[in-house]
C-alpha cells in the first residue's frame, strides 16, 4: 500500500529534483567566473601591502615623493616626478602620431575605400596589432634611432631616446585607435550619409561633420584607451628610451619611465623586502590605478554619450 | 538676376569644396600608406639584419694542429677525436661523450665541436644584408686592412642550428633551443589555467549568471583586467606565485628541490602569471562565440528534456567551439610575445641547460630577444634579428591557423 503510494506520487510529483551534479557544476563555473574578481583584489592587495610597506619604510616620504624631481635608490631618493615625466613624454609624442594617423585611417577604411580595399587592408592592421612589443623595442632601436640621428645630428640624438620611443610607440598603438575608431564609424547608419548626400554635401564633408560627430563617443573611448594602452607600454621604452631616470623633456635625450624603471629594477634576482622590491609595487599601483580610472572613464563615455540608432 | 548671382557663388564655392574633398582624401590615403610603409620598414629592418657578411678571427690559429703537414681541415676523424682529447680537459670530453658518443658522430661533428671548443672563432665586423649585397668590395678591402687575419663569410644568421642550438655566449654558436623550449613549457601551463577556467567564467556569464548587481561587477571587473598593464600581471605573479607560493612553485613540497635553495622563479610561475594575464581575453572571445550560438537551438534541447548542463555540454559548447578555439589561439598568441611580466617574474639570464620539468628555471623567446638587443654589439643584433623571425614565424603560423579554424567550421545560424 505503501509502496503503491510512493510510486503513484513519484510519478505525479511537479517538484523539481535536486540534481547534485548539476549544482556542483554549476558552483564550479561561478568559482571560474569568480577567480576574475579574485585577481582584481589580488592585483589591489598585493600591491596595496607593498607599497605602504614601502612608503613606511624610514628612508621613504609620501611628501618628498610627490615633489621631488630626484628618483635615486641608491641615495634614497625617490620622487616620482622624472620617471613621471619621461612617461607623459613617450605617451604624447606617441599619441601625437597615433590620434591623427589611426583617425585618418579610420575615416579612409570606412568612409572612402572599396570593400575590396579594405578586405586587404584590415589584415595588415591586424598583423601590425599582432606583432609583439618587443619587435617594436628592437625596431626603435635599430631603426628609428638611427633615423632620428641622421636628420637632427648625432651631437643632439642621444643613442637612447624618448623620441624614438615615442614615435614607435605610435605605431603600436595605431592599428588600436583605427580599429576601434573604424568599428565606431561603421556603426553609424547610412540613412545619415545618404541624408547629408541628399543635401548636397560633398563626400569629405558627410565624413567630417556627419558621420564623425555621430560615432564621437566611441572615437573618445579609442583615444582613452590608446592612453592608458601607451602609459602601460613597457618593452620599447625598456629598450629604446634609456637606463636611468633623468628629469627633462627634452625628447632626444634618454630617460626611464615608470614602467622602463620597473623592468630595470626586476631585471636582476631582486631580494624580496628591499627598498627596490617594495618601490615597483608602489610604482604598479600607481600604474594600475591611473590606467583602471582611464579605462573606467572610456566606459563611461561610450555608456552615457553613445547615439543609439535603430 | 539675384538668382543667378546665387547658383554663380554656389558653384564658386562648390570647386573649393571639392578641392577640399580631393586634398583630404589625399590626406587620409598617405596616412594609410604611412602605417603600410611603418610595416613594411619594420620588416625590412629585420630581414636585413639576419643576414650579412661577417668576419671572424679564429682565437687559436688552426695552423698550429697541422699534423704531419696534413691541415686541419683535411685530417680524419681519428686525428680531429685525439686532438680533441689532447685539447679539452676530461670533464668536458666526458661530457660531449655522454651527450652522443663519439663512434656515433660523424666526422663533420667532430670537427665542428673543434671549431666551436678549441678554435673558438671571435666575431670582429659585421655587416647588414643590405651593404652586403650592394658595397661586397668595400667591405672586403676594410677586412683586407682592418683585420688582415681574418675570415670573411656571408652569414644566414638564421638557421636550422640556430633553432636547435642552446644558447652560448658565443654570437657565431649561440642558438635558441633553450628559449623555444621555455616558450612552450610556459605556454603549456597558460593553457593549462586560463582554458578551462576561461570557458567556465564566459559559460557562467552566458547561460548560468542572472542579471544582477553582483554578476554585472564581474562583467565590467573582466572588461577591466582585460586593459590592465602586462607589466602589472608581472608584479602580482611575482608577489603571489614567486614569493608567496614558493614551496609550491619552487617544487619544494613535492620534495623535488633543497629547501635552501628552492627559488619560485620557474616554468610554472611564468606559465600561471601569463595565464591571469590571457584569462579575461579568453572569457571575452569564448562569450562572444557562446552568444553567437543561437537561442532555438538551446530550447529545443529543453524541449526534450535536457538540464541545463546537458544543453550547454552537448549544444552550445559544441557549436561555439571553433570561436572560443580561435579567441583562444588568439589569446595564446599574445601570451607568446609577452615579455615584460616575465622579466619582472624572473626570467634567468643566462642559461644554457632545456628546461626539464614545471620547476626549471626559464627563458623565453621574447626574453632572450630582450637580452640580445640589450648588447651592444652588432653580432647580438643579428641574432635578436634572426630570433625575432623565429618568433614572427610561430605567431604567425599560429594566427594563420586560427583563420583557418575560423573558417573552416564557423556556421553561420
Amino acid at each position: 500500500m505503501a509502496e503503491l503510494t510512493d510510486k503513484k506520487t513519484s510519478t505525479i510529483s511537479l517538484r523539481r529534483k535536486p540534481r547534485w551534479g548539476e549544482s556542483i557544476i554549476q558552483g564550479l563555473l561561478f568559482l571560474s567566473g569568480f577567480l576574475s574578481i579574485f585577481i582584481t583584489i589580488g592585483i589591489v592587495y598585493e600591491l596595496g601591502k607593498e607599497a605602504l610597506l614601502f612608503f613606511q619604510m624610514p628612508e621613504v616620504d609620501l611628501l618628498s615623493t610627490i615633489t621631488s624631481t630626484e628618483w635615486k635608490p641608491h641615495v634614497n631618493k625617490f620622487g616620482i616626478w622624472p620617471l613621471l615625466t619621461s612617461t607623459l613624454l613617450t605617451s604624447t609624442i606617441a599619441m601625437s602620431i597615433a590620434i591623427p594617423l589611426g583617425m585618418s585611417v579610420a575615416i579612409y577604411l570606412s568612409e572612402y575605400a572599396s570593400p575590396k580595399v579594405r578586405n586587404t587592408l584590415k589584415p595588415v592592421l591586424e598583423v601590425l596589432a599582432g606583432i609583439p612589443t618587443i619587435v617594436y623595442g628592437y625596431f626603435a632601436l635599430t631603426f628609428m634611432t638611427p633615423l632620428l640621428r641622421q636628420i637632427f645630428g648625432n651631437d643632439t640624438v642621444q643613442i637612447y631616446n624618448t623620441a624614438s620611443a615615442g614615435l614607435v610607440m605610435g605605431i603600436l598603438i595605431l592599428p588600436l585607435i583605427t580599429s576601434m575608431t573604424e568599428d565606431s564609424l561603421s556603426a553609424v547608419p547610412r540613412s545619415l550619409r545618404e541624408a547629408a548626400y541628399g543635401m548636397g554635401a560633398t563626400k569629405l564633408e558627410v565624413a567630417v561633420q556627419i558621420v564623425v560627430p555621430a560615432a564621437l563617443s566611441g572615437i573618445a573611448a579609442a583615444i582613452i584607451v590608446g592612453i592608458s594602452r601607451a602609459i602601460g607600454e613597457t618593452m620599447i621604452v625598456a629598450v629604446a628610451a634609456g637606463a636611468g631616470p633623468n628629469f627633462t623633456l627634452n625628447p632626444f635625450i634618454g630617460a626611464e619611465t615608470i614602467t622602463g624603471h620597473i623592468v630595470r629594477i626586476s631585471g636582476g634576482d631582486l631580494s624580496y623586502d628591499s627598498i627596490d622590491y617594495n618601490s615597483i609595487f608602489a610604482l604598479g599601483l600607481f600604474l594600475f590605478l591611473v590606467t583602471l580610472t582611464l579605462n573606467i572613464i572610456s566606459q563611461a563615455i561610450v555608456r552615457r554619450f553613445r547615439e543609439v540608432y535603430e | 538676376m539675384k538668382e543667378k548671382e546665387v547658383i554663380q557663388g554656389f558653384s564658386n564655392n562648390l570647386n573649393a569644396r571639392n578641392r577640399k574633398g580631393v586634398i583630404w582624401h589625399i590626406i587620409f590615403q598617405a596616412s594609410t600608406l604611412v602605417g603600410i610603409v611603418a610595416l613594411i620598414a619594420l620588416m625590412l629592418n629585420i630581414v636585413n639584419s639576419a643576414f650579412g657578411y661577417v668576419a671572424y678571427e679564429a682565437r687559436v690559429d688552426p695552423d698550429t694542429f697541422t699534423v704531419d703537414g696534413v691541415p686541419l681541415e683535411e685530417q680524419n676523424k681519428e686525428q680531429l677525436l685525439t686532438l680533441l682529447q689532447s685539447e679539452l680537459s676530461r670533464g668536458a670530453y666526458n661530457k660531449l661523450n655522454n651527450e652522443e658518443p663519439f663512434e656515433e658522430r660523424s666526422r663533420e661533428n667532430v670537427f665542428q665541436l673543434i671549431v666551436e671548443r678549441i678554435i673558438r672563432p671571435k666575431v670582429v665586423a659585421v655587416w647588414d644584408l643590405w651593404p652586403s649585397l650592394t658595397q661586397v668590395d668595400e667591405i672586403r678591402a676594410t677586412v683586407a686592412q682592418d683585420f688582415p687575419t681574418a675570415e670573411l663569410d656571408f652569414v644566414s644568421w638564421l638557421t636550422y642550428d640556430f633553432v636547435t642550438r642552446p644558447q652560448t655566449s658565443e654570437a657565431l654558436t649561440a642558438g635558441v633551443r633553450t628559449a623555444i623550449l621555455g616558450s612552450l613549457w610556459t605556454i603549456f601551463f597558460t593553457i593549462l589555467l586560463a582554458f578551462p577556467v576561461g570557458v567556465g567564467a564566459a559559460i557562467y556569464l552566458e547561460e548560468y549568471a542572472s542579471d544582477n548587481w553582483f554578476n554585472r561587477i564581474i562583467q565590467t571587473n573582466i572588461n577591466n583586467l582585460a586593459g590592465v598593464p602586462s607589466i602589472v600581471y608581472g608584479i602580482l605573479g611575482l608577489a603571489i606565485f614567486v614569493r608567496t607560493l614558493e614551496p609550491l612553485t619552487s617544487g619544494e613540497i613535492f620534495g623535488l628541490v633543497d629547501p635552501t635553495t628552492a627559488n619560485g622563479r620557474t616554468v610554472l610561475s611564468a606559465g600561471l602569471t601569463l595565464g591571469l594575464l590571457v584569462l579575461p581575453i579568453i572569457i571575452i572571445n569564448a562569450q562572444e562565440a557562446i552568444r553567437a550560438v543561437p537561442r532555438s537551438l538551446r530550447n529545443a534541447s529543453f524541449g526534450v528534456g535536457a538540464t541545463k548542463w546537458q544543453t550547454v555540454w552537448s549544444h552550445v559548447l559544441p557549436n561555439a567551439m571553433p570561436g572560443i578555439l580561435t579567441g583562444t589561439i588568439l589569446a595564446v598568441s599574445r601570451a607568446i610575445g609577452e615579455t615584460a611580466p616575465l622579466v619582472v617574474v624572473g626570467a634567468s639570464t643566462a642559461i644554457s641547460f632545456d628546461p626539464e620539468s614545471p620547476f626549471s628555471k626559464f627563458t623565453t623567446l621574447p626574453i632572450q630577444i630582450y637580452q640580445w638587443t640589450a648588447r651592444p654589439q652588432a653580432e647580438f643584433q643579428s641574432l635578436a634579428a634572426a630570433s625575432i623571425l623565429v618568433l614572427l614565424v610561430l605567431l604567425l603560423s599560429l594566427n594563420a591557423s586560427a583563420v583557418l579554424l575560423r573558417n573552416r567550421f564557423s556556421r553561420r545560424f
